[in-house]
């Protein structure tokens, strides 16, 4: 699999070496992980620091890029510096930080996500759907199956699958709805 | 600005990155600021004027093999401590193996000399003055080993700064050696050794305020 972690790294390579368009890219990935990791940390009357922390934190990996060596990894050298730009502005605005700082996978969250839990996250969806629904979306969406290979091998029509799946469906976006609410 | 801006301004600043360019920064600083504290114990101190003849001596080379190792390590530890996230647990550790193998050896030594010569191996000719002296030829190097750091990415300052502190200790007490007339191993296991942990303990304080970048 290639992970962020690759990636980034290759990008971090090429970059040191002095290819300026690498540096860019890098740079822009590198960013929008900062502010999610700057934006989950900040309490919500200073979420407004999150760009200033990303451009900050910006400037001071692009004058110590010699700091970086080569043989580790990547993500861990740009978690150091962000977690002491957070730790710093804190000390500096006297904030008290309530949140772990130390989670070095919030930093890159999607990079150590592997598609078993994705699946586990879709089982655990489809089971909210009533049982002849849940199966016909199992058998078109994640088999891949035809309409009209599950209606045959059914015994249903072509549009009660349809009607079926369109159900089910409709079942798990009001779930994941509800469950941004929740979360909201 | 934007924060696209920035990447943009950033990345037409890129210039190719030295892999020795940590190794050069720290050679710079402690190098200029070497020479600055040796020109100060020069004049303001002196060299000893029988050099030569120490030079030949036991306790001279004694006194510099402690202080050079000392310093070594704590060159080492600036290097390591200046990267996010370093660790120096090994130099510490290194750093107290070597004080108390000196100490051992000056205890060894204190207890086979006559009881007579135990006042003046503690203290020498220059008790008043050693530990200070060093204190002030280390100042020049604390300040080279801050604008060392501070260039580059120390993430624990307080512990960055003891580091800076004690590795300009041992440098400086290096360059004092070549002013200081004593030679009994006693007065340099304590006096020297407290030259070096007390630029540490300034470094400790100071680095936290210092450091910040």
């Amino acid at each position: 699999m290639h992970s962020v972690e690759t990636r980034l790294k290759e990008l971090m390579l090429a970059s040191l070496a002095g290819d300026a368009r690498s540096y860019a890219i890098l740079l822009n990935d590198v960013a929008k992980h900062l502010r999610l990791y700057f934006l989950r940390r900040l309490a919500e009357s200073h979420k407004s620091d999150a760009d200033d922390l990303v451009q900050d934190t910006l400037m001071a990996l692009h004058t110590r890029l010699a700091t970086y060596e080569t043989d580790r990894p990547f993500t861990a050298w740009l978690h150091a510096i962000a977690r002491y730009k957070l730790i710093d502005h804190f000390r500096r605005n006297k904030i008290r930080a309530t949140v772990p700082l130390d989670d070095a996978d919030d930093l890159i969250p999607v990079d150590y996500s592997d598609p078993a839990t994705d699946r586990m996250d879709v089982e655990s969806l489809l089971q909210s759907v009533p049982e002849k629904s849940r199966d016909l979306i199992y058998r078109t969406k994640i088999e891949g199956q035809s309409i009209a290979e599950v209606a045959t091998s059914t015994g249903l029509s072509e549009s009660a699958v349809k009607v079926g799946i369109h159900r089910g469906i409709k079942a798990i976006a009001a779930k994941l709805k509800g469950r941004a609410h929740d979360n909201g | 600005m934007t924060t696209d801006d920035l990447i943009a301004r950033l990345a037409g600043d890129l210039k190719p990155v030295s892999r020795t360019a940590v190794a050069k920064r720290i050679a710079i600083g402690l190098g200029v600021s070497f020479v600055a504290s040796w020109l100060l114990m020069v004049w303001w101190l002196g060299m000893r004027p029988d050099l030569m003849e120490a030079s030949a001596t036991m306790p001279f080379w004694g006194k510099l093999a402690y202080t050079l190792l000392l310093a070594v390590i704590g060159a080492w530890a600036i290097k390591r401590i200046a990267y996010p996230a370093g660790s120096i647990f090994i130099n510490l550790i290194l750093m107290t193996v070597a004080l108390f193998a000196f100490g051992i050896l000056a205890a060894g030594i204190f207890a086979m000399a006559p009881p007579e010569d135990h006042y003046a191996l503690l203290t020498g000719k220059s008790l008043a003055v050693c530990t200070f002296n060093i204190v002030v030829l280390s100042m020049p190097l604390l300040i080279g080993a801050f604008w060392v750091l501070r260039g580059l990415a120390p993430t624990r300052l307080t512990l960055a700064g003891t580091v800076a502190g004690l590795a300009s200790g041992a440098i400086g007490s290096l360059i004092y050696s070549f002013h200081c007339t004593e030679s009994a191993i006693p007065f340099i296991a304590i006096w020297y050794t407290l030259g070096v942990l007390v630029p540490g303990l300034i470094g400790a304080i100071t680095g936290r305020f210092a450091l910040r970048w």
